[in-house]
């Protein structure tokens, strides 16, 4: 176990995983070092579960290896990995105390209990249940239900935690709160996080690298910087808030600038890739498209609905080709009305179009 | 001054009673007329004996070994096969909750139920009776001799006739208090490095105990009252005597009906005093949702 805590990276080589005939995970390959925090994201059936459980053990791989350094361990049981786990539903044992619960990882380890009720404390201490410890799991609020299950994870020291979209069950409130007590986890213990979630703004709040994933590939790995502001691929562009996206035809090319003819006007963008073909897509983020002067490079619209969210106005409306566009506004803007949406080029990315 | 009292209906509905409530009536009725009557009425005729006296029957039964064994007779097939049963089903329920063709197997496993005991009786006789296909297939192969092994007309017969009646029961139950443990439970046990033997003991027993419980009681009240195979499939006379054989006889061959149903009285309290022990050992347990987590 000594050489599992002082271990430096963990090596996905490979690893896919078929069930039946489906392909649910292809040709994972990824090394991360201690102490980072990795968000696996996507949306639901990416195979970002199946990625976990593969790490866990939970599933047999039906490619590739996974190392810790240099010790293979994917032909492991799943009780000699040494991970801690963190699930969806918190997998909470209903039978036994918050103190047991948390004392069990030690427990089947073998740990003799004068070494193991100080470690039991500091975990619990450490997700601040100190006035919990005694109760059984049903008698606690979902976040603190949370908090066990960290716990529990944690009490082992592993050098590893996997959690399995942790913070899906709880309210907005809580959540914002326990993605806070995460990232301070994480920090104190320097081990490896992998974090799963559909959620973008959670992982890019949490993670210091992200691995986008669909269809069980990796579509594109980076910081959260990366990922925000120069997503590789159109669906990644999606998945990071470019609701808002617009076929056209390629006007004229300028180094990575580009633009589009869309209806019977222009809009002006940053291609991604160099987009060879005629038609092309621009994705540009909803608070980066506002109504601009009528002479102004950009889409004509008319306006469908608008919310005022405080500082500003938010607003759908009806491009003239007939996509659904989403932009904000500084002034009200009254559904009917006539208005051309633009964004900056370097707000606007252009892919290669279908 | 308006009226600041609260309406007899708004008052019992808020204790529970309300036109649904009317809804138990039939069940209600069907009870106090197929049991409670029934039972009441028995208690008090057992009272009543052809003697006169109060507890002439109980005393009569207590005092005569062929009648007061059957109690005895009756618990040394029962808790086996009960306990037997118990071991079978959680293992293969275990297994069977982890299948794809689970309809089809639990299909198989409860065809038993729809047979009978009767039938069941019937193919035993047929089966592993002296000239049955398996005693002859065990003299063939000379792993017997000719009438070494008697599975029929005595206690085993019995025996193995409970089981495979009472088997699938237990298992159905079983196998729906075996899926209604979340296996996330399990994971997470293995993840923090319990084996599978731990795993079994530390999070499915305590668990599972509570429902095994009610499933031996279930199971157990049903082996208790045995009656169609241990005639024909036992010794009747001797060593499997059921204590419904004597309640059958006092009733049916002595027309006694009084003394029948003081036997069925004294088999109702030892089925009783088997399942409040059984029960009792259950609050020794967690008796919550066997789920990680709230809703």
């Amino acid at each position: 176990m000594a050489s599992l805590s002082s271990f430096k990276t963990l090596r996905l080589d490979g690893v896919g995983r078929d069930f039946g005939t489906m392909n649910a995970l292809k040709d994972l390959t990824l090394e991360v070092r201690r102490g980072e925090f990795i968000a696996l994201l996507g949306p639901s059936g990416c195979g970002k579960s199946t990625a976990l459980n593969c790490i866990a053990g939970l599933l047999p791989t039906t490619r590739g290896s996974i190392y810790l350094d240099d010790r293979r361990i994917d032909t492991l049981p799943t009780e000699d990995r040494g991970f801690g786990m963190v699930f969806q539903n918190y997998a909470l044992f209903p039978h036994m105390t918050v103190r047991a619960n948390i004392g069990f990882g030690l427990k089947m380890r073998g740990v003799p209990k004068a070494e193991a009720e100080p470690r039991v404390e500091q975990a619990i201490r450490t997700v601040r249940l100190e006035t919990q410890a005694h109760k059984l799991p049903g008698q606690l609020s979902g976040g603190q239900q949370q908090r066990v299950a960290i716990a529990r994870a944690i009490a082992v020291d592993p050098p590893l935690v996997l959690m399995d979209e942790p913070l899906s069950n709880l309210d907005a409130k809580l959540r914002l709160e326990m993605r806070q007590e995460i990232r301070r986890i994480h920090q104190s213990l320097g081990c490896i996080t992998i974090y799963v979630t559909h959620d973008q703004d959670e992982a890019l709040s949490l993670a210091d690298r992200i691995v986008v994933l669909r269809d069980g590939m990796i579509r594109q790995v980076g910081t959260p910087e990366d990922l925000y502001a120069r997503p590789e691929h159109l669906d990644v562009a999606e998945f990071m808030g470019f609701r808002n996206r617009i076929t056209g035809r390629v006007t004229s090319r300028d180094g990575d600038r580009v633009s589009l003819a869309v209806g019977g006007t222009t809009l002006d963008g940053t291609m991604r890739h160099d987009v060879a073909g005629e038609t092309a897509v621009a994705a540009i983020r909803p608070d980066d498209l506002v109504p601009v002067a009528a002479d102004a490079h950009g889409i004509d619209a008319v306006v469908e609905a608008i919310e005022y969210r405080g500082r500003d106005f938010f607003g759908s409306a009806r491009a003239s080709g007939g996509e659904e566009l989403f932009f904000r506004a500084d002034r009200r803007v009254n559904p009917g009305e006539a208005i051309r949406l633009g964004a900056e080029a370097s707000a606007v990315l252009v892919y290669p179009g279908e | 001054m308006a009226d600041a009292s609260i309406p007899l209906r708004t008052r019992l509905a808020a204790k529970g009673l309300d036109g649904v409530t009317l809804l138990a009536l039939p069940a209600a009725l069907f009870l106090i007329a197929l049991f409670i009557y029934p039972f009441g009425y028995g208690l008090w005729l057992s009272f009543r004996p052809k003697d006169g006296s109060l507890f002439g029957n109980y005393v009569k039964f207590f005092s005569d070994p062929f009648l007061y064994e059957t109690i005895g007779t009756t618990l040394k097939l029962a808790l086996p096969v009960t306990l037997m049963n118990l071991l079978f089903a959680v293992p293969v329920a275990f297994r069977v909750r982890l299948m794809k063709n689970q309809r089809l197997l639990t299909t198989i496993l409860v065809l038993p139920i729809t047979l009978g005991t009767v039938l069941v009786a019937e193919g035993m006789l047929n089966y592993f009776g002296p000239q049955g296909w398996f005693i002859r297939t065990l003299v063939t192969f000379g792993i017997a001799e000719p009438g070494q092994i008697k599975l029929v007309n005595n206690y085993w017969g019995v025996f193995i006739s409970l089981v495979i009646t009472g088997f699938p029961f237990t298992f159905l139950l079983t196998l729906s208090y075996v899926t209604g443990i979340d296996p996330a439970l399990e994971q997470a046990a293995a993840t923090l490095g319990a084996r599978a033997a731990a795993r079994f003991r530390t999070i499915y027993l305590p668990l599972l105990a509570p429902g095994l419980a009610i499933t031996f009681c279930l199971s157990f009240v049903q082996a208790y009252s045995v009656l169609p195979s241990a005639v024909l499939l036992g010794a009747p006379a001797g060593p499997t005597r059921v204590i419904s054989i004597a309640a059958y006889q006092a009733a049916f061959e002595q027309y006694d009906r009084p003394m029948a149903s003081a036997i069925a009285m004294i088999m109702g309290f030892v089925q009783l005093a088997v399942v409040v022990a059984a029960l009792s050992m259950r609050n020794l347990f967690y008796r919550g949702p066997a789920a990680g987590a709230k809703g």
